[in-house]
């Protein structure tokens, strides 16, 4: 690129272009040059000179369209043309510069004037083709960027929107349609026990970041959920893992739900999203579900907060969640939509099953044209929610399974404090393979009797105290309490699997320390149907086989039996 | 946007001042304003007075901050926040590791 300059000169006048050609070559530049505008485009081409002094006036073509022509074939690369003229008026001027001259030289020739235009344009030369370099490069620096945040948003839409959220029916979700990538995370799984876990997450950083961080978010989430764990212990492995993997910095807002059909119950765990709500259409109530913890990713394990508060539930309540997208939302002149017109949308609802599509029409008709990246989502309680998670995918054929054995296993305070055992039975029981289609309503059982022993056998808690919404909240606290205090006590668990003249017969006992209960009364209690309240022996009952208390209610053991199949 | 950092007469505190907009266009200058100076401030002192909006890129800037200036150990005071500014820092419970006011 430092080689010589070189120069075209174009000059009729064969006296002033041998003169001309002197003077510069003395300058140290290479010449070509040409007697007509004709003779100079042609040499342009072959030559590809740098620089152009041109005649204005000259035979067969005139300098104006020798330097119209000239231009054109340069293209984007800057050939600065400086026009060589006696011509004064400013008409001609004006047309030298029409034509794509850079500027003008007037005859007779001053020599260091020319010096230094030719300089001049030189250096204009230069930086016109760094220009054009840099462009190139930022353009292809760009064009690696969008293709490397088109595989993110592949890989990141495959995690994020995934799981059930499109074939729960009691779910609805709006994710704008704009945002290309905004770092919204739904996530939406079926617990082996048919009840639900939703995860609404917002990443610091949209594009790759998000997307680094929202794989191992959604394996933990799917994997764990499908084991039967709770949403304390997801919670704290999805913050172990982004903090163990993510630069500090990037994080992600997000609440958690666990909606229980059966119990008629949800957990939320909200860390740095804006408040949600339970909305109880029959009184017209409203719950925030505020954000009491920091993001995930930011502390470490053993300093995270997995408290989540428990709200009983009613069929037709239903729970929305949102990201600040939804909030921000801006109108032409700028303003947010804010929390006090979402509440507004809220109070003026008459159908609460209208009330999504009425928070969207809010929000197109407050936005306008203008675009935004909003994700809201709405779950409902309906009364035939609960639907069979898709079974387990188990990588091993299921040969060499633990048919005929018997483990017993005795939970003490300590552990019963801190520690749940449903998906370590559950994870042994699958391993015999003609239960593994019976996984979510082995994980019910389980669930029912651990929950049973431990919360009014071990800990002596009365299920009446949930009779209404009051009590409820009254239950769970006593229970936390209670919880935390513990420290004598024990659950244990006994398992029996036999095989069996075409099949296999699985038996589960269960005995806790606690005083037992009268069993008839109880039972007898269920049959009345009872609000919050009860231990899900009518559940238990339905699901299994058989179902005998003994030692007062203090064990219960459940039978299954089946056969082969063919 | 425009941030400014400030030692303290003693020498023992850096002040930030943050202008405007606190998002992701400030990512390098809240770098620089910490970690181009020539001494080891003891506390951090981000006035926000100044500041309009803040949004989670900003948040994060803050945790690196946190980072650099010792973690669990770290002092950092962040005032006069306005009650939008105040609101976010709230609903991601950054009390929790700031001082705020």
């Amino acid at each position: 690129m430092q080689d010589t300059l070189s120069i075209l000169i174009a000059e009729d006048s064969t006296a002033d272009r041998l003169l001309l050609a002197t003077i510069i070559r003395r300058q140290g530049y290479r010449v070509v040059t040409a007697g007509n505008g004709q003779e100079a485009v042609r040499l342009f081409e072959q030559e590809r000179p740098q620089l152009v002094l041109m005649d204005a006036l000259m035979p067969v073509m005139d300098g104006f369209e020798a330097a119209r022509q000239i231009k054109q074939m340069a293209g984007e690369e800057l050939v600065p043309i400086i026009f060589l003229t006696s011509l004064s008026e400013s008409e001609a001027m004006v047309k030298c510069l029409d034509a794509g001259g850079d500027d003008f030289l007037a005859k007779p020739y001053n020599q260091p004037i020319l010096q230094a235009k030719i300089k001049a344009m030189d250096r204009l030369r230069r930086l016109q083709a760094t220009v054009l370099e840099q462009r190139d490069l930022i353009a292809r620096h760009n064009e690696h960027l969008l293709t490397e945040q088109r595989v993110a948003k592949a890989v990141f839409d495959k995690v994020a929107h995934s799981g059930c959220l499109n074939n729960a029916p009691n779910i609805r979700y709006l994710q704008s349609p704009y945002a290309l990538f905004n770092g919204d995370l739904m996530l939406a799984a079926f617990k082996p026990s048919g009840g639900l876990h939703v995860l609404l997450g917002d990443f610091t950083g949209h594009g790759l970041s998000a997307a680094i961080g929202a794989m191992p978010l959604s394996e933990v989430f799917y994997g764990m959920t499908a084991k039967g764990y709770s949403l304390a212990e997801i919670l704290r492995e999805m913050n172990a893992k982004l903090k163990h993997t993510l630069p500090v910095g990037v994080f992600c807002c997000a609440v958690m739900l666990n909606l229980s059909f059966q119990r008629r119950v949800i957990e939320v765990w909200n860390g740095g999203l804006p408040d949600g709500y339970l909305y109880r259409p029959a009184s017209g109530e409203r719950v925030p579900l505020r954000s009491r913890h920091l993001p995930l990713g930011i502390v470490d394990p053993n300093c995270f907060d997995d408290r989540y508060e428990i709200y009983p539930m009613e069929t037709g309540d239903r729970v929305f969640l949102l990201t600040d997208g939804v909030l921000e939302v801006c109108n032409q002149s700028g303003e947010w939509f804010g929390e006090q017109r979402l509440l507004d949308v809220f109070d003026s609802n008459r159908q609460p099953e209208r009330l999504f599509e009425e928070i969207q029409e809010a929000l197109v008709a407050f936005r306008g044209e203008k675009q935004d990246d909003a994700s809201l989502i709405e779950v409902t309680l309906t009364k035939d929610g609960t639907r069979a998670p898709p079974p387990l995918i188990f990588s091993d054929s299921g040969q060499s399974c633990p048919m005929d054995c018997s483990v017993s296993f005795e939970f003490r305070a300590e552990t019963l404090k801190r520690f749940n055992p449903l998906p370590y039975l559950l994870q042994l029981l699958l391993e015999v393979q003609e239960l593994r289609a019976q996984g979510g309503m082995l994980y019910t059982v389980l669930a029912e009797l651990y929950s049973n022993a431990l919360d009014h056998g071990v800990m002596g808690l009365d299920s009446s105290l949930k009779r209404d919404a009051l009590g409820f909240a009254e239950y769970y606290r006593e229970r936390r309490r209670r919880l935390a205090a513990l420290c004598d006590g024990y659950v244990r668990f006994h398992l029996d699997l036999r095989p069996q003249a075409q099949g296999g017969r699985l038996s589960i006992r269960v005995e806790d320390s606690g005083p037992g209960f009268d069993v008839q009364r109880m039972l007898a209690l269920e049959e009345s149907v009872d609000r919050y309240s009860g231990r899900g022996l009518k559940l238990i009952r339905q699901l299994a086989d058989s179902c005998t208390w003994t030692d007062d209610g203090r064990s219960v053991c459940v039978e299954f039996s089946w056969s082969a199949q063919a | 946007m425009a941030i400014t950092s400030l030692p303290s007469a003693d020498g023992q505190e850096l002040n930030i001042f943050i202008e405007g907009r606190f998002d992701f266009g400030a990512h390098q200058e809240f770098r620089n304003a910490y970690e181009r100076i020539n001494f080891t401030p003891k506390r951090y002192v981000i006035d926000l007075q100044g500041t309009t909006y803040i949004d989670s890129s900003a948040l994060g800037m803050l945790l690196l901050l946190r980072d650099h200036a010792g973690g669990e150990h770290a002092q950092i005071r962040l005032i006069h926040c306005n009650p939008d500014v105040r609101k976010i820092l709230s609903i991601s419970n950054f009390e929790q590791l700031f001082h705020i006011t």
